[in-house]
């Protein structure tokens, strides 16, 4: 059933213009950005993780966009109530959905990678080139089970909006996808801790440019297994919310 | 299994929205207010009403999109609140309108996913769709894109999902909305024969001949109350003791329609229009000839066609409604 969700909506996400739009040029962007960061930090060993920084924030944008806005436009669409009407938990109908635009925003890491390839001609010599493979979905599955997490915070909040556009930064910040956790102040280490984000960002890390990745993936996994958990409980008690309050549909 | 399909004891709702947000108000719409009503196994039952009258609401409470503010419900027996898995598993919902699909997808991946999602095992899943686009005739074009169809061929993708998982109660809200008449016909006939083979239907409409063909009871709903209840026949007796004049007409004011309405012994007075022509139907108590005095207020308008006629369901319709919406009138122009 995910399977199938998850293919389904993948393709439906992957044909919208806009998507394939921004999907086009937001790549560019990001690796213009790395590139010319560290180049102006005199550090161009480091451009390949910068670049690997640059596509995470994508996945991450992809996510975030998607899983907080997949409950808004589902409900513009009309197929929120006809999805919540399946006899199953209410988790298992969104899950797919973030998991989906987690997929679509592996195209950013990748398209990122690439144009860092093809404009800036940064050397694309991984560490651990299996361990990346494996990384970057281990990455993207655990970005699935947070934008449930996110997707059920969203669902009874009309203007997640919002919410969403704050988010974005924060959290490329905290968890390290561009700079160093290092330079960033004290008290943002526990946040930074705390979200699969970090470790998902770091074992793709250690993968592009030496290290263990199998710990830090390994909590992002179990984190965003958490998250999957708490995110399915509040699924349920949202779903409820929602039909006491009517927000189901587009009134 | 249970006696009854659907059961509803004391059904209300109350939509509760605020607006503004610096300085919040709330608003409140009780748009059902305590409905009975019990449908058998196999009954085919329609739910009348105009605008806004509560029918669709009536609708999501029965199919657990909405918690009752007030009231319980049953589907098949099962609580439409506390057991909401058992309810969903028997129920499908079709609506009007072309919204509630996957733009990007194909009818057929749009079909997969439903048949996924509703629990359709994998290997009877192919054979149920195909099935299912024969039946509503968009087998052909079921690799399209949804974005790419018309109206009439969403709603139709729409009724097929709704039966992908043959469900047995039906809920359908407006479902030959945007229909053309050749598939307007096919679907009464498809929804006929799911009736004919068992499955519950709760049918809204606002198109009384396909009440009047299809369902074995009706339900005028007004003001989120049901105002009556019965077969077609029944309701049809809303309207006994009066009689109906028909008048094709190119130019009725609202002047003289209200002039029309307090004639004595007119009981209601409507125009409808379509195209140039307007089509006015004066209800009148059956004893009273009121054609003279009625085109005496007309006079100068251009008339058509001029014809008396027994009510139907739907001038049974109109009464009942009516009586609801209008204030009643003032004692003298009823007693003059
Ligand atoms: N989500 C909502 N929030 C607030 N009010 C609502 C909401 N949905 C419906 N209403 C109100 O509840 C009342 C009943 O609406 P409902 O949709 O049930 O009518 P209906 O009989 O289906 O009408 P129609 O024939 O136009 O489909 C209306 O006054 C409507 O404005
Ligand atoms: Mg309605």
């Amino acid at each position: 059933m995910i399977g199938v969700g998850l293919l389904l909506h993948t393709k439906q996400l992957s044909r919208s213009s806009f998507e394939i739009a921004t999907a086009l040029i937001v790549p560019v962007v990001q690796a213009t950005l790395a590139v010319y960061l560290f180049r102006a930090g005199d550090e161009p060993g480091r451009l390949l993780e910068a670049a690997v920084g640059a596509g995470l924030m994508g996945v991450w944008s992809s996510v975030l966009f998607g899983s907080g806005g997949a409950i808004q436009r589902q409900r513009w669409q009309g197929t929120l109530e006809m999805i919540m009407l399946a006899p199953r938990a209410p988790a298992l109908m969104i899950l797919p959905i973030t998991l989906a635009t987690a997929v679509t925003g592996t195209y950013a890491m990748l398209a990122t990678l690439l144009w860092g390839r093809l404009l800036y001609g940064i050397p694309l010599h991984f560490a651990h080139p299996l361990l990346f493979l494996i990384a970057v979905p281990g990455c993207i599955l655990g970005l699935g089970m947070f934008g449930l997490l996110l997707a059920s915070t969203f669902v009874l909040m009309r203007n997640a909006n919002a919410l969403t556009n704050t988010l974005e930064y924060p959290i490329w910040l905290v968890s390290g996808m561009l700079v160093p956790l290092t330079v960033l102040p004290g008290w943002t280490g526990p946040i930074a801790a705390a979200l699969p984000t970090t470790w998902g960002a770091r074992a793709v890390h250690e993968a592009a440019s030496g290290g263990p990745v199998w710990p830090s993936l390994g909590i992002c996994l179990a984190i965003s297994l958490g998250c999957l958990v708490v995110g399915a409980l509040m699924m349920t008690y949202v779903e409820r919310r929602a039909r006491a309050a009517a927000t189901l549909a587009l009134a | 299994m249970s006696e009854y399909a659907i059961e509803a004891a004391g059904l209300r709702r109350t939509y509760r929205s605020r607006t503004g947000w610096l300085r919040p108000q709330r608003r409140e719409v009780e748009a059902v207010r305590g409905v009975d009503l019990t449908v058998g196994n196999g009954e085919l039952f329609g739910l009348l009403g105009p605008n806004g009258a509560g029918k669709t609401t009536t609708i999501k409470l029965l199919n657990t999109l909405l918690i009752p503010t007030a009231g319980t419900a049953r589907i098949c027996g099962f609580d439409v609140v506390d057991q909401t898995r058992e309810v969903r598993r028997r129920i499908g919902y079709v609506f009007g309108g072309d919204r509630g699909l996957y733009d990007r997808l194909s009818a057929r991946d749009n079909l997969r996913y439903f048949a996924e999602l509703y629990g359709v095992p994998g290997r009877e899943q192919k054979r149920r769709i195909a099935e299912l686009l024969e039946l509503v005739r968009l087998d052909g074009r079921e690799n399209e894109r949804v974005e790419g169809y018309s109206r009439g061929m969403r709603q139709r993708l729409h009724i097929a999902r709704g039966l992908l998982h043959r469900p047995q109660v039906l809920f359908l809200d407006e479902p030959s909305i945007g229909v053309d008449p050749v598939a307007a016909r096919e679907l009464r006939q498809t929804v006929a024969d799911l009736a004919a083979t068992g499955t519950t239907v709760l049918l809204t409409t606002h198109y009384m001949a396909e009440a009047d063909e299809l369902c074995g009871r009706i339900a005028v709903i007004a003001n989120g109350e049901i105002q009556a209840l019965g077969t077609p026949a029944e309701l049809r007796h809303h309207a006994d003791g009066r009689q109906v004049l028909e008048v094709e007409a190119y130019g009725v004011s609202d002047a003289q329609l209200a002039a029309i309405h307090v004639l004595p012994g007119v009981r209601e007075a409507s125009v409808t229009v379509t195209g140039a022509t307007q089509m006015l139907t004066v209800q009148s108590d059956a004893g009273v000839d009121v054609q003279a005095d009625v085109l005496r207020e007309l006079d100068g308008v251009r008339l058509g066609r001029v014809t008396a006629r027994q009510p139907t369901l739907e001038d049974a319709y109109v009464a009942i409604v009516n009586r609801v919406a209008t204030p009643p009138r003032p004692l003298e122009a009823v007693a003059a």
